[in-house]
């Protein structure tokens, strides 16, 4: 891991400050905590960071909140929201909202550090990205946006409407390549019904991290794409199509459609 | 004792009123048949008078031509001697008496201004020939209180009179003197008075009878009633919802006391639902708290615990981490689920079916029921159709009544039906709006006033340049509006969105009832919405609704035979926290059943009677096409 990132860490309790320092720490990743959300703010615009870590519910000023004003200030960082108020909601409008990933409280240690891992490695394409954007190298990135037509919940993954109220999801490439070596994908089974925002698979990558994916829209699965079990690499290979995850019936799509974002409004 | 007043005022009120008619009619009546009866029996006396005083000039006829006056005095006072008789007087043409029943009065002069000589000496000439009805006279005599009917009959000069060979009277002579004849009305007198002696005890009975009837009567008919339905008010008002009036017949206080209690009914289903809707609310704000402050020392727990277990390589420390980590991670699907049944705003809807989910519930309780050797029925449709519904959250209420239904059963003889059907339903006071957009596509809804804890649909209006909202409520049909201003002229009212300012009146169509401005809206995606803007009108239009007809429900029962509720109890049984389970439950399972149908837009209702049996009905909206 690169000794100049640096994580920040905004959480109205201690205790949580505490344990998140002293795990992350040991990874060696360097880590600033803040209990006040608005020193937090001020903390953010002098120095360099490369994640943060934000709770939803603080006294003064909210997580949401923190999250608009990261935006507005167009600081470009990586923001995973944490919460004690643990609801498929929260975690639905942190995603709309900007924030890259949503870890429920209370998690463990496993859970923070594939998020974080994964977060850090955002940031890292993110970089990427801005570099080959200045040196006009379209070719260095090595992740592809959605394709229109399509919908995302933040950017881990994408809807797609099909004919007859049917509707196939799947990870977005940016969530794969954020795992780094994909070895394993843990389905749901058919006739499960998922939520919007909850977990509906479980990605394990080559250094046994757990990733949780979180699922578009909500609604019942009639089919799982079954040829990903033997051959994992079609999802990087082929996110977008033949890389699918499930195909479902949407149970209330106008609700869960305004969580969602349009991949035509972000083609670069 | 107020009450005994008011109702004692109405029959008095009633008494008096029948008493007036009652003695009007009476008086008038009496009135009129007294008088025609006294007319009657004056004029048969007259005759009879008449006659008498014919009889008597024809009987001392003979005797005065003769001129034998002793036999003329004998006639006279055998005659006078008939009842009723006061005098016979036979007086010349100068008025002096020369006959007379009562001997002491004859030689007498009568005074020709008295009443018998009125008649015909009222003119300067006196009359010699005088028409019947004049010839009589009623009088009384101011010593005397009896009346008296005098008759005077003229004595005319015949041939035989001056013819005779006395030469009495000269020819030229019309008059020769004058009978008179007095009767005693005594008689009549007397049977008049008691004639209206007995109109008026008749009258007094009558009206006596009549107040006693009336007033029995108004106790019977109105006074018991309307002293139940006072009993009834206070009751109610004073909180007590369960308060039922007996049966008070079919009148229209019968359906006052029917419509009272189905009132009464409604307000304490409302009661209920609010009551509910606020604990429920408070509840999921409880939890929410109660989930956040527990998961912070949580994430502690379990995350120093997942990283010593990373860490440590001693096994036995390994086994006792894990041990930590595992029960840590159980406390977190325990906060969650508590989570999740306080945070039911948004059930994680799928087209399931009802059936199914009723069966896997059995399957659940199926060793409870076989245990207590319970009986158990199935009615189950086989044709229903899939509905959007939380299968894990139906089938938590299925579980939570069959364990309860279960309990409540005794053992060996219980028996527990289940029961789903289809029935259909009009939409009128049940389909919410809950999305409303103007034509420019900004929404309605307004957050701030709500009906029913529904939020409602916010229109401007404008009137007389006089800005104010009308909150439209959300249920269709029950024009529950709230008026920001008095509406005063509801037929030049402009009504606009309160975003973008487009009126939202329609042209050119009036209401059909009031023939007021009406608004419109879409109500995506079940079309156009349209209603009256005055505020004494309920007219409301929702075609797509109304196409569709009366919309489907399935009904889902659950009944069993065991100890019942008891009446006290029932009101309350889907409170939070209230149970009559004691330690063994946490008086949760009902509330949370509450919340579940009423977040699929369904009700559930309990009939219940002590010892008898319980039975839950549940109604949920079948997704009718487009919605």
């Amino acid at each position: 891991m690169a000794k100049d990132e640096k994580i920040l860490v905004i959480d109205d309790e201690q205790v949580i400050l505490d344990a998140v320092s002293r795990i992350v720490s040991t990874e060696g990743i360097k880590v600033d905590v803040e209990t006040n959300s608005k020193n937090a703010l001020k903390l953010l615009s002098q120095k360099d960071y490369s994640l943060v870590l934000c709770d939803i519910l603080m006294p003064e000023m909210d997580g949401f909140s923190v999250l608009e004003e990261i935006q507005n200030k167009k600081i470009n960082i990586p923001v995973i929201m944490i919460t004690g108020y643990s609801t498929v909601e929260n975690a639905v409008t942190s995603l709309y909202k900007g924030a890259i990933d949503f870890i429920p409280k209370p998690f463990s240690f496993e859970e923070l550090e594939s998020a974080i891992n994964r977060g850090l490695e955002y940031y890292r394409l993110q970089k990427k990205v801005d570099e080959a954007k200045s040196q006009k190298n379209v070719g260095a990135i090595t992740f592809v946006p959605c394709p229109p037509k399509y919908f995302r919940l933040g950017n881990l993954s994408w809807i797609k409407l099909e004919s007859e109220g049917v509707a196939v999801l799947g990870a977005t490439s940016l969530f794969l390549e954020t795992i780094k070596g994909l070895k394993n994908i843990e389905l749901m089974n058919v006739d499960d019904v998922i939520i919007q925002g909850d977990s509906c698979a479980n990605f394990v990558s080559n250094d046994e991290l757990v990733h949780h994916f979180l699922s578009p829209v909500g609604g019942r699965i009639i089919e799982r794409n079954e040829i990903l079990s033997n051959e994992i690499t079609l999802m990087e290979k082929d996110p977008y199509f033949a890389g699918w995850i499930y195909k479902i019936i949407p149970a209330d799509l106008e609700h869960d459609m305004k969580f969602l974002v349009s991949c035509a409004s972000d083609r670069m | 004792m107020k009450i005994q007043q008011a109702i004692t005022k109405i029959s008095l009120k009633l008494i008096i009123a029948v008493g007036i008619v009652t003695i009007a009619i009476i008086s008038i009546y009496s009135f009129v048949s007294i008088q025609a009866q006294r007319d009657e029996l004056l004029s048969q006396t007259e005759v009879y008078a008449n006659k008498l005083s014919e009889t008597i000039r024809n009987s001392t006829h003979l005797s005065m031509l003769e001129n034998r006056s002793d036999q003329t005095h004998r006639i006279i006072n055998t005659i006078a001697q008939e009842p009723g008789l006061r005098e016979i007087r036979i007086f010349n043409k100068e008025g002096r008496i020369m006959f007379s029943s009562q001997k002491e009065f004859i030689g007498n002069m009568v005074d020709k201004k008295a009443e018998a000589c009125y008649a015909c000496h009222t003119a300067n000439e006196p009359l010699e020939k005088l028409p019947m009805e004049e010839r009589m006279r009623i009088y009384q005599t101011p010593q005397d209180s009896s009346r008296i009917l005098g008759i005077i009959n003229p004595i005319y000069n015949e041939p035989s009179c001056w013819g005779a060979e006395c030469h009495v009277h000269p020819q030229e002579q019309k008059v020769l003197g004058v009978l008179d004849v007095k009767l005693s009305l005594k008689d009549l007198d007397t049977q008049i008075a008691n004639s209206e002696f007995r109109s008026i005890i008749f009258a007094i009975f009558a009206i006596a009878l009549l107040s006693i009837i009336i007033g029995i009567f108004v106790r019977k008919w109105i006074a018991k009633p309307v002293n139940e339905l006072v009993t009834a008010t206070d009751r109610v008002g004073g909180g007590d919802l369960n308060y039922v009036i007996k049966d008070l017949g079919s009148d229209e206080l019968g359906l006052l006391g029917k419509s009272f209690n189905n009132m009464t009914k409604k307000l304490a289903e409302a009661r209920l639902q609010l009551f509910q809707s606020d604990k429920m609310a408070s509840l999921g704000s409880l939890a929410a708290g109660v989930a956040h402050e527990i998961n912070n020392p949580l994430t502690a727990v379990l995350t120093y615990s997942s990283f010593l277990l990373k860490r440590v390589n001693n096994a036995d420390l390994q086994e006792d981490l894990k041990v930590i980590v595992r029960e840590t991670k159980r406390s977190r699907e325990i906060v969650k689920s508590l989570l999740d049944f306080a945070r039911q705003s948004v059930p994680k809807k799928s087209n399931a079916d009802i059936n199914e989910i009723i069966e896997s519930a059995l399957s659940v309780v199926d060793n409870q029921i076989a245990l207590k050797q319970i009986k158990l029925e199935k009615n189950l449709d086989k044709n229903l159709p899939r509905i959007k519904i939380d299968s894990n959250q139906m089938q938590q209420v299925f579980i939570n009544l069959l364990v309860n239904a279960s309990d409540a059963s005794k053992e060996k003889e219980g028996k527990i039906s289940v029961s789903s059907k289809m029935i259909s339903l009009s939409p009128h006071g049940t389909l919410q709006i809950k999305n409303a957009i103007c034509s420019k596509r900004h929404s309605l809804m307004d957050e701030e006033i709500k009906v029913d804890g529904m939020p409602t649909i916010k229109l401007k209006i404008n009137q007389n340049d006089k800005e104010g909202f009308v909150n439209i409520d959300p249920i269709y049909g029950k024009s529950r509006n709230n008026y920001s201003f008095e509406i005063k002229n509801p037929k030049q009212t402009q009504i606009a969105c309160p975003k973008c300012n487009i009126l939202l009146a329609v042209k050119d169509k009036y209401c059909p009832k009031c023939n007021s401005t009406i608004f419109s809206f879409e109500v995506p995606p079940q079309g156009m919405f349209e209603g009256c803007i005055n505020p004494n009108c309920n007219w409301e239009r929702w075609e797509s609704i109304d196409e569709a007809g009366v919309r489907d429900y399935i009904e889902l029962k659950i009944d069993d035979n065991g100890c019942g509720i008891s009446k006290e109890n029932l009101p309350r049984i889907f409170e939070p926290f209230y149970t009559t389970k004691g330690q063994k439950g946490t008086g949760l399972g009902l509330a949370v059943i509450w919340g579940i149908i009423d977040n699929h837009d369904g009700t559930i209702n309990v009939e219940s009677e002590l010892n008898k049996g319980t039975t839950f009905t549940i109604l949920l909206p079948v997704n009718q096409q487009g919605s």
